[in-house]
Order: structure tokens, then C-alpha cells, then sequence
């Protein structure tokens, strides 16, 4: 029994301590960022602030120089969520709709068309990159916020496709075949049937292009300059921006507002965003 | 399966196909036709504008005699070797001392994998400051009394790509707790019953039954891990910024600033080609037997 009792102690002890260990850096960021500039000189990383102050916050947000220009990482976080929001709305939705087909419609070649798609899932970008900035400046799309749309509906339609497909085939076909005995077509099917079944894929479609848009820095860099770069083009320039004397204040609440958004998705809906991670991964 | 059939009427027979089709004409022009354009930049002269003039195996002869191309190269190897190895070894362990029936496991879980939510820059900006030489962990130590650690990985040549994998370590880990903790609790209970009442030992059992039948998802998340590993750019480029000098450049870092900040189109064309061969060397097989399986299963 005392043996069990001190395995019990070292196992609660070596959960905490990795707990630490994740926790360090968030608790580091924050303390620092509400830190004067003397203060954190004068003290260490994990000291605590003798009086928090949040004019690191409000430089971050509206006077830091990010580059040449300094405004603040105000103007890239609406780019963020301008850009965000329709290309996480389109890819979702064309990652429903391709699902249902690819799961509920098969056709002859429709499996060579899910590999197809499915490729896209794993490729590198970089082979993109060249090409594709080449083609948004044919068409006018450089360096815009719908540019940047696109990209990231192109390149999320395949993790999308893969999620939807993947929860569809799941749904049993005999409910399918009873509604079309009853006359109802492709389009009634899914909005009856399928749609209603599909709030948890949904979200969990949602919630991980939300974080992996909201976080992508290589098509920002490439494909996005001043008015349309997103806010982790921003929070980079302003953390590499060289100032005479170096504001890590400034540069993690620059660093907590970029993170922001996607924390606390994770905290509201954090069951989701694991079944996201784990939903190619692991199946079934 | 419910496949259409012919009485179903023209419609139901194209729509599935119509439906279909903008999705497959984006991925067939924008990924597939993309790979080729990027492929024949390759083999061309292509400096600041690109050139469509056909040069043969110029750049990769370039790129293969570019000492910066060989540091990245090095670099992936070590951090991809430390970085999946590190996760694997982080997250499985955490996985298994989860899986003891831990109570506030949730909380738990929830603080092991919140940095997966955050963005490989705002990971990098932290661990920037976190390990700089100066005000950082450096001066942690010295107000513990050990004056004489010092740190200076970030501004040293030889040591800035194992701060990449410190902090990559830091993001990833968790999220390799969250595959396997998913996959323990798939196991079956009464085969590890049955091990226990023939007297096999915890860690035996972990050992010789459990890690055994997870064995697709060690497979996937090697997979995934590595993935994550060739494609690492936004970390490196907040972190360290490919410096000092090259010193910690990847493959990603290498395209990029090939490509767009050297006017080296033609260099990055080629670099991005390797990269897209090493994924597809171990992407393609493990796609083909999912799909196989599927088609079985």
C-alpha cells in the first residue's frame, strides 16, 4: 500500500512538473508584458512584477513600429480577421459539400480525385509559392486581403475535404438509400439529412482553420505587403524591428495579442480543436 | 455504397460530378499544375524575373555546390531527428502517466496542448526572449547563484538550430500526448486484464501489448511530425531568423529567401522541388496503403 502511495506522489509530482513546464513561457510572456522597461532589466524572467501596467499593451496595439511604419499591430489584426473569416467560411463549406460526394455519391474515379486532393494535405507550399505570387499579381490579387483569401482556400480546401469525408463515411448509407426510396435528390439529402448530422464536424472544421489561417505566416510574408499583411506578418516586424534599446515588453503583449484569438477559441472549444488534431490521425 | 444508378435520371447521375468539379479544377490547376510550373522554373536561368528559357540542371548542379543549401539540409537532419525523437519520447510519457486514471486530467490535458493553439511566431517571439543571452535565462541563473552558466545558443553559430528544437519541442510535445492518449484509450481493457492476472508488470505491459497495438498511430504521428519538421519555417524565421549569418537555416528558410528577398528564382525553384520529393518519398506510400485499406476495409 505505501508502495502504491509513493508511485501515486511520483506520478502526480512528474504531471505537474510537465504542467510547469508548458505553463512557464505563457507565465513569463504575461508577466513580462505588463513589466516596465527598468523592471525587467532590474529583475529576472520569473520575477514578479512589482506594479503591472499595461502601457506595453497599448504601445503593442497602436504605437510600436513595425518597420518603417508605426502603428501599432492595430491595423494587422483586422487583416487578420478580414481575411480570416471568408476563407474559413469558403473552405468549409466546399469541404462539406466535396465530402458528402466523396463519401455518400462515389463515382467511377471519384477515389482518384479524393487522393488528389488528399495529396494536398501534405505538400509543401513552398512548391506554391513561386507560382502563385506570380498569378496573383496577373490577376491584381498581390498583396490583398482577397489574395490571401484565396491562398488559403485553395490550400485549406484539402484538410477540409479530408475532415468532412472522413465523418460522412461514418453515416450509415442505408439512411441515404431510404430517403432517395422517398424521392428525395442530392441537394434534399444533404441539407436534410446530412447537414443536421454534421454540427460536430463542423465546428471541428471551423475551429482548425480558424487556428491554422490565423497563425499561417508563410503566405503572409510572401504573398501579403503593408495594408494587407496578417498579424503574424506584423507581431514578426515588430519583434525584428531594431530599436535602440530592445522593449521585450512590447514584444510579448504584441505576442499575447497575436495569440489571442486562437487561446481562447481553444479555451471555449478546446474539445474540438483536439478532435481536429486527431481527426487524420487517428481513425475511427 | 450508394452509387447512382442509371434511373436515378441524368441529374443525379452529374450532379455528384458538377458539384465535384470546382474543387478538383482548383486543385488540378492550383496544386498539380502549380508543381509543374514550379518545376520548370527549375530548369531555367531565372534570377530576379522568370526566365522560361530551358537551362537544363543548372540550379540544381547551383544548389548542390551552395555550402548554405548543405548548413539547411544538416539542420532539417538534426532537427528532425531531436524533434520527432524529443515529441515522440515527450509525448508518449506523458500520454502513459495520463492514462493512470489521474484525477483533473482535463485540466491537465488542457494546459499540455494550449501551445498547439498559438501560432509558430508568437512561440518563437517568446522563446527569443526567453533564451537571450542577455535579460533571459542567463540572468535567471545568475540570480540563482550559478554565475557562471551561461547560454548563448541564439547568437551562436554552432548551437542556434538546437533552439529551434527547444522551443519546437515546447509546442508539438503536447499535441503527440493528445494522439496517443486517444489511441490508449482504444486498447482493449480485457487484454491488458488478462496480462495483469498472468502477473506481467505495468511497465511490461506498456512495453509488450499497448505501445504494440498502437502501432498505426505511432505510424501517423511520425508522419505528421515529420511533416511538420520539413515544412518548419515560421518558427525558425521568428526565433532566430536563419542566423547567425545562415546558421540556422532549414530548407523552408532557404526557398523563401532564395526565392523572394535574394531575387534567386530560379535557386528556390529547385530547393522547393527537393523539398516536394523528400515529402513525397514519405507521404505517397503511406497515402497509398490508407486508401488501399479503406478500399478493404
Amino acid at each position: 500500500m505505501a508502495e502504491t502511495r509513493f508511485w501515486r506522489a511520483a506520478l502526480y509530482a512528474a504531471l505537474v512538473f510537465a504542467a510547469l513546464y508548458y505553463l512557464l513561457p505563457l507565465y513569463v510572456m504575461l508577466t513580462t508584458s505588463v513589466k516596465s522597461i527598468e523592471e525587467i532589466r532590474a529583475g529576472n524572467l520569473l520575477s514578479l512584477p512589482a506594479g503591472i501596467t499595461f502601457d506595453a499593451w497599448s504601445k503593442a496595439w497602436s504605437t510600436a513600429c513595425t518597420g518603417v511604419s508605426c502603428n501599432g499591430l492595430s491595423g494587422y489584426f483586422w487583416n487578420s480577421v478580414q481575411m480570416v473569416i471568408p476563407a474559413v467560411a469558403i473552405s468549409t463549406m466546399l469541404g462539406a459539400i466535396n465530402g458528402y460526394v466523396l463519401s455518400k455519391w462515389r463515382f467511377r474515379g471519384s477515389e482518384v480525385v479524393f487522393a488528389l486532393i488528399l495529396f494536398g494535405v501534405f505538400m509543401p507550399f513552398q512548391v506554391l509559392l513561386l507560382p502563385m505570387a506570380q498569378t496573383l499579381g496577373l490577376f491584381g490579387l498581390a498583396n490583398t486581403t482577397a489574395g490571401l483569401v484565396f491562398v488559403h482556400v485553395v490550400c485549406g480546401t484539402a484538410s477540409t475535404t479530408l475532415f468532412f469525408r472522413n465523418y460522412y463515411v461514418g453515416i450509415p448509407d442505408e439512411l441515404i438509400k431510404a430517403a432517395r426510396l422517398d424521392g428525395a435528390g442530392f441537394w434534399r439529402i444533404f441539407w436534410r439529412i446530412i447537414l443536421p448530422m454534421s454540427t460536430p464536424i463542423i465546428m471541428v472544421t471551423l475551429i482548425w482553420q480558424f487556428t491554422q489561417i490565423w497563425n499561417d505566416f508563410l503566405f503572409g510574408v510572401v504573398f501579403a505587403s503593408g495594408d494587407a499583411q496578417p498579424i503574424t506578418v506584423g507581431l514578426n516586424n515588430l519583434a525584428n524591428t531594431s530599436t535602440s534599446v530592445k522593449e521585450y515588453n512590447v514584444d510579448m503583449a504584441a505576442a499575447l495579442i497575436a495569440a489571442l484569438p486562437t487561446i481562447v477559441v481553444y479555451v471555449l472549444a478546446g474539445k474540438y480543436f483536439v478532435r481536429g488534431l486527431t481527426a487524420g490521425a487517428v481513425k475511427g | 455504397m450508394a452509387t447512382p444508378n442509371a434511373h436515378y435520371g441524368f441529374a443525379e447521375r452529374w450532379l455528384p460530378r458538377l458539384v465535384l468539379a470546382p474543387s478538383f479544377f482548383l486543385t488540378l490547376v492550383f496544386l498539380y499544375g502549380f508543381i509543374a510550373w514550379n518545376g520548370y522554373l527549375s530548369f531555367t536561368e531565372s534570377r530576379l524575373l522568370p526566365n522560361y528559357e530551358w537551362a537544363g540542371l543548372v540550379q540544381y548542379q547551383a544548389l548542390f555546390e551552395n555550402e548554405r543549401w548543405w548548413v539547411a539540409v544538416r539542420n532539417l537532419g538534426i532537427f528532425a531527428v531531436l524533434f520527432i525523437g524529443g515529441a515522440m519520447a515527450i509525448g508518449i510519457t506523458l500520454a502513459i502517466l495520463l492514462d493512470q486514471k489521474v484525477r483533473g486530467e482535463g485540466a491537465i490535458r488542457t494546459i499540455y496542448l494550449y501551445p498547439m493553439a498559438l501560432s509558430f511566431v508568437v512561440t518563437g517571439t517568446a522563446w527569443k526572449w526567453m533564451l537571450n543571452p542577455g535579460l533571459g535565462l542567463e540572468k535567471l541563473m545568475h540570480d540563482w547563484g550559478f554565475t557562471s552558466f551561461t547560454f548563448d545558443w541564439l547568437v551562436n553559430s554552432d548551437m542556434s538550430i538546437y533552439t529551434v528544437v527547444i522551443a519546437g519541442l515546447w509546442q508539438s510535445s503536447g499535441f503527440v500526448m493528445a494522439l496517443f492518449l486517444a489511441g490508449l484509450r482504444g486498447v482493449d481493457d480485457s487484454i491488458i486484464k488478462a496480462a495483469q492476472i498472468d502477473g506481467a508488470s505495468l511497465p511490461r505491459i506498456y512495453w509488450k501489448i499497448i505501445l504494440p497495438a498502437l502501432r498505426p498511430v505511432v505510424f501517423s504521428t511520425l508522419m505528421i511530425l515529420s511533416h511538420i519538421a520539413i515544412k518548419s519555417f515560421d518558427l525558425v524565421m521568428a526565433l532566430t531568423g536563419g542566423g547567425p549569418g545562415f546558421s540556422s537555416d532549414l530548407p523552408a528558410t532557404f526557398m523563401y529567401s532564395m526565392a523572394f528577398t535574394r531575387g534567386q528564382t530560379g535557386l528556390g525553384a529547385a530547393s522547393a522541388m527537393m523539398m516536394l520529393a523528400t515529402v513525397a518519398a514519405i507521404v505517397v506510400p503511406y497515402l497509398y496503403s490508407e486508401l488501399r485499406k479503406d478500399q478493404h476495409g
